[in-house]
C-alpha cells in the first residue's frame, strides 16, 4: 500500500521536474535582466540600513524631487528613518505649500509643517509631461513594489546609461538605458559621479547614491517592514509553541484509540 | 403537551441550563460537534474544512476593518488602501492578512476539494453536500475576483477588463450584457460601486451556504480514508476531544505557514502591476489574474481558433462563427460547472482511490494536468505554453467525461476492508 503511494507521488514529482525547467527556459528572452544585489533589508530578519536611508533622502531631495513627487510621505514620517523633530521642522520648512482660503477667501502659500504631505514638483500630469519633453515621471513613493525586481531594478536604472549599441538610434530627447523597457528613456541620468557631496564632505560615486536613494525608496514603499517582522517573531514564536502543545495534547487523547 | 415531553436539559450550568431550555442550541452543539460520531481513521487532509471556515471568519473579520478605511472611488480608491496602510494602526497588518488571507482560504480549499475527488466525498448519499461545496468554491471566486478589483490597480483595473469582456462572446446579448454588467459604456465608477457592494455581500452568502453544506454533512455524516461506512461503534470517536484536538493542531501548523508568509514574504503572491493605480490608457504588458485563477485561466486561453460553419444558401446567406473566444468561456465556466455532475458520472460502488487503481492514477494525472495549467496560465498563450495548456485542458475534460464514466463500469476494484476498525487494525499491524 505505503509502496504504491511513494510510487504515484514519484511519478507527479519527476513529472514536475522535468517540465518546469522545460517550461522557464522556453519562456526567457534575451533582454537585460537587473543583476541581484544583496541588500540589508531584504534578508529574513534584516532591517533598515539608516544612515543610507537619510543619504537616499538627500539625494532625492538635491536631485529626484526636482521632476519626481512622493505623494504617500509626509515630512512627519522622515522622524522614522532617524531625523529629529526640529530636523523635520527645517526641512519642511523649506518647501512653500498652498493653503487657504483664509478668512478673506484667498489662497495663500505659507512653509510647509511636519503633517503636510511632501511637496510635489509639478501641479498635475500635464505640467509634468510638458517640463520633460512629454514623459511622464511616476511618484516615486510606491515604485519599489510597482517594478518588477524592485531594488535590483532601480539600481540598474539609475546605473545602467550607456551609449547605444552600434546600428540603434536615439530619438531626440531620449537617453539609452540597458534596463528600461525598449531601452529608450524619456529621464536624462539624474545621478553621477561626484553629484552629491554627502554631510560627511565626502562626494559620493554614482553606484554609493543609486544605492542610496535606492534603498530610500524601499523604505518610501514598505515603511512598516520593521515594526512587520518584530510582530511576525512573536507571533510565529506563539504558533509554534500552540502547535506543539496541541500536539501532545492529541497524542495523549488519542492514545487510549491507536 | 404532556410533562415528558417538555424540555428540560441536563446542563449543570445554571444560565446554560436556562437558555437551553427555551433555546436548544447547546443541546444542538453538544450533539453536532461534542458526541457528532466521527470515523475514527480520518487522516490530516480531513482538517482542511475545519480551516477553510477559520479563513473566511478571518476573512470577514479583517474585511469589515478594511471597509472602514476604504473610499470606493476610482480616483481615491488606490490611494485610501495604500494610506490606510501607511496611516492607519496596524493597517498594513488588516491589508496583508486580507490579501494572504485570501490565498491560503483558497489554498485551504483547494486541498479540501481534492480530498473530495480523491477519495470519492461525492457520491450517495453526499451529493447534495457536495453540490452545496462547488456553491461555495464559486461564490468564493466571483468574491475574491470582485475583492481584487477593489484597490483599483492597474492589474485590478484589466483583470476586471478582462474578465468582464468575455461575457460579450455570448452571441447577439454578449455586448448588452458587458454594458449591464460595467454600469456604463467602459470600466468605471458604477463598476467598482457594484464590485464594492457585492464584495461585502457575498462572503455572507458563503456563510450561509456552509450552513447548509455542514447540515448536509451531518445527515450523511462523514467520509472517511477507506470510503465505507461506519458500521459499528468501534468505527467512530466522539468528535470531541479527538477532532476538536486534532483540528486545533492542524490550524496551528497552518495559521503557522500563513503567518510566516503574512510577515515575511507578504508580496510573494502579487505583482508589480497591482502596486500602479489604474490607467484605462496603459495596457499592461501582461495581464494575469492571482494564482488560484491561473489553471482556469490557462483553459479560457488554450482556444485559439474559430471555428466556422458555412451556412450558405441556407436560411442566411452567411456563416455561424463559434469564436475561440466563445469556446474558452464555455470551456472555463464549463470546467467547474462538470464539478457538479460529478456523482452522476462517477458511478463507481466504491468511493476510495486506495481501492481504484486505475482511478487513482487518473486522479493523480488531474492533479498534475491542473499544476501545469496554473503554470501555464502564468505565461503568456504561445508556443510550448500553449502546447501545454491544450493538453492540461485536455486530461482536464477527458478526465471527468471519459475516464471516469468508464472506469466507474470496467475497473477491476480491489477488496474494501470489512469494516473501519478493521483497517485501522490492519495498518497498525503493517507498520
Ligand atoms: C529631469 C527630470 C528628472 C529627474 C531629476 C529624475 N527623473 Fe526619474 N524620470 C523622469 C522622467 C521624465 C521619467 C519617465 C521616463 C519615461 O517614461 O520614459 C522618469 C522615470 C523614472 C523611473 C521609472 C522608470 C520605469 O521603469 O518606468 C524611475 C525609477 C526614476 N525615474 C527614478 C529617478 C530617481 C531615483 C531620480 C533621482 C536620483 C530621478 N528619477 C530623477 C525625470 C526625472
Ligand atoms: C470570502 C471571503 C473574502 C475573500 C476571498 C476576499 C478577497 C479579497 C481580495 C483578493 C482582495 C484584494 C486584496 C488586495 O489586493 O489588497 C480584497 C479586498 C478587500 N476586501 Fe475582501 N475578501 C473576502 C471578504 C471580505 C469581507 C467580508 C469584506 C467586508 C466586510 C471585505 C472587504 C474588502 C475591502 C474593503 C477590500 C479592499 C482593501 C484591500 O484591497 O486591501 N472582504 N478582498
Amino acid at each position: 500500500m505505503i509502496n504504491l503511494y511513494q510510487k504515484y507521488f514519484a511519478i507527479v514529482l519527476t513529472a514536475l521536474f522535468v517540465f518546469t525547467p522545460v517550461a522557464v527556459f522556453a519562456s526567457s528572452d534575451n533582454s537585460h535582466h537587473p543583476m541581484a544585489q544583496s541588500w540589508p533589508h531584504k534578508e529574513t530578519f534584516g532591517t533598515y540600513d539608516k544612515p543610507s536611508l537619510q543619504r537616499g533622502f538627500q539625494v532625492y531631495r538635491e536631485v529626484c524631487a526636482g521632476c519626481h513627487s512622493m505623494n504617500l510621505l509626509s515630512y512627519r514620517n522622515l522622524a522614522e528613518i532617524g531625523f529629529t523633530a526640529d530636523e523635520i521642522k527645517a526641512i519642511a520648512a523649506e518647501d512653500n505649500v498652498m493653503d487657504g482660503p483664509n478668512d478673506e477667501g484667498e489662497m495663500f502659500e505659507r512653509p510647509a509643517r511636519p503633517s503636510d504631505r511632501f511637496k510635489a514638483p509639478f501641479e498635475n500630469e500635464a505640467q509634468a509631461r510638458f517640463g520633460n519633453n512629454g514623459a511622464y515621471p511616476p511618484d516615486l513613493s510606491l515604485l519599489v513594489k510597482a517594478r518588477h525586481g524592485g531594488e535590483d531594478y532601480i539600481f540598474a536604472l539609475l546605473t545602467g546609461y550607456d551609449t547605444p549599441p552600434a546600428g540603434e538610434t536615439v530619438r531626440d530627447g531620449m537617453y539609452w538605458n540597458k534596463y528600461f523597457k525598449g531601452n529608450q528613456i524619456g529621464m536624462a541620468p539624474p545621478l553621477s559621479s561626484g553629484l552629491i557631496t554627502y554631510s560627511n564632505g565626502k562626494s559620493a560615486s554614482l553606484e554609493q547614491s543609486a544605492r542610496d536613494i535606492t534603498q530610500f525608496l524601499a523604505w518610501a514603499s514598505e515603511p512598516n517592514m520593521e515594526e512587520r517582522k518584530k510582530m511576525g517573531l512573536k507571533v510565529l514564536l506563539f504558533l509554534l509553541v500552540f502547535s506543539v502543545i496541541a500536539y501532545t495534547a492529541k497524542r495523549r487523547i488519542w492514545a487510549k484509540i491507536h | 403537551m404532556t410533562a415528558s415531553k417538555k424540555p428540560k436539559s441536563d446542563f449543570k450550568n445554571p444560565v446554560v441550563k436556562w437558555v437551553d431550555e427555551r433555546l436548544p442550541i447547546f443541546t444542538m452543539m453538544e450533539k453536532e460537534y461534542g458526541a457528532y460520531p466521527t470515523p475514527k481513521n480520518f487522516n490530516y487532509l480531513w482538517n482542511f474544512g475545519a480551516i477553510a471556515m477559520v479563513m473566511l471568519m478571518l476573512m470577514i473579520a479583517t474585511g469589515i476593518f478594511l471597509a472602514m478605511n476604504y473610499t470606493p472611488h476610482i480616483d481615491m480608491a488606490f490611494n485610501s488602501v495604500e494610506r490606510m496602510t501607511r496611516d492607519v494602526n496596524y493597517g498594513w497588518l488588516l491589508r496583508y492578512l486580507h490579501m494572504n488571507g485570501a490565498s491560503f482560504f483558497f489554498i485551504a480549499v483547494y486541498i479540501h476539494i481534492y480530498r473530495g475527488l480523491y477519495y470519492g466525498s461525492y457520491k450517495k448519499p453526499r451529493e447534495l453536500l457536495w453540490i452545496f461545496g462547488v456553491l461555495i468554491f464559486l461564490l468564493m471566486m466571483a468574491t475574491a475576483f470582485m475583492g481584487y478589483a477593489l484597490p483599483w490597480s492597474q492589474m485590478s483595473g484589466w483583470g476586471v477588463n478582462v474578465i468582464t469582456n468575455l461575457f460579450s462572446a455570448i452571441p447577439f446579448v454578449g455586448d448588452s450584457i458587458v454594458t449591464w454588467l460595467w454600469g456604463g459604456p467602459a470600466v468605471g465608477n458604477p463598476t467598482l460601486n457594484r464590485f464594492y457592494a457585492l464584495h461585502y455581500l457575498l462572503p455572507f452568502v458563503i456563510f450561509a451556504v456552509i450552513f447548509l453544506h455542514v447540515w448536509a454533512l451531518h445527515i450523511s455524516g462523514s467520509g472517511n480514508p477507506t470510503g465505507i461506512e461506519p458500521k459499528t461503534e468501534k468505527d467512530t470517536v466522539p468528535f470531541h476531544p479527538y477532532y476538536t484536538i486534532k483540528d486545533t493542531f492542524g490550524l496551528g501548523v497552518f495559521m503557522f505557514i500563513f503567518m510566516a508568509v503574512v510577515f515575511y514574504a507578504p508580496l510573494a503572491l502579487t505583482h508589480s502591476d497591482h502596486f500602479k493605480q489604474f490607467d484605462s490608457m496603459v495596457t499592461p504588458e501582461h495581464i494575469v489574474p492571482e494564482w488560484y485563477f491561473l489553471p482556469f485561466y490557462a483553459i479560457l486561453k488554450s482556444f485559439t481558433s474559430d471555428i466556422t460553419i458555412p451556412l450558405t444558401g441556407y436560411m442566411f446567406d452567411n456563416a455561424l462563427v463559434f469564436t475561440a473566444k466563445l469556446q474558452g468561456v464555455i470551456a472555463m465556466f464549463g470546467s467547474i460547472l462538470i464539478l457538479f455532475v460529478l456523482p452522476w458520472l462517477d458511478t463507481s460502488p466504491v468511493r476510495s482511490a486506495r481501492y481504484r487503481p486505475l482511478y487513482r492514477i487518473s486522479v493523480y494525472l488531474l492533479l498534475l494536468s491542473m499544476i501545469v495549467l496554473g503554470y501555464a496560465g502564468s505565461q503568456p498563450a504561445e508556443g510550448l505554453m500553449l502546447t501545454l495548456s491544450r493538453l492540461g485542458t485536455g486530461y482536464y475534460f477527458m478526465h471527468f467525461i471519459v475516464i471516469v464514466p468508464f472506469l466507474s463500469k470496467h475497473e477491476k476494484t480491489l477488496p474494501v476492508p470489512k469494516s473501519i476498525n478493521d483497517s485501522v487494525i490492519q495498518a497498525k499491524g503493517s507498520k
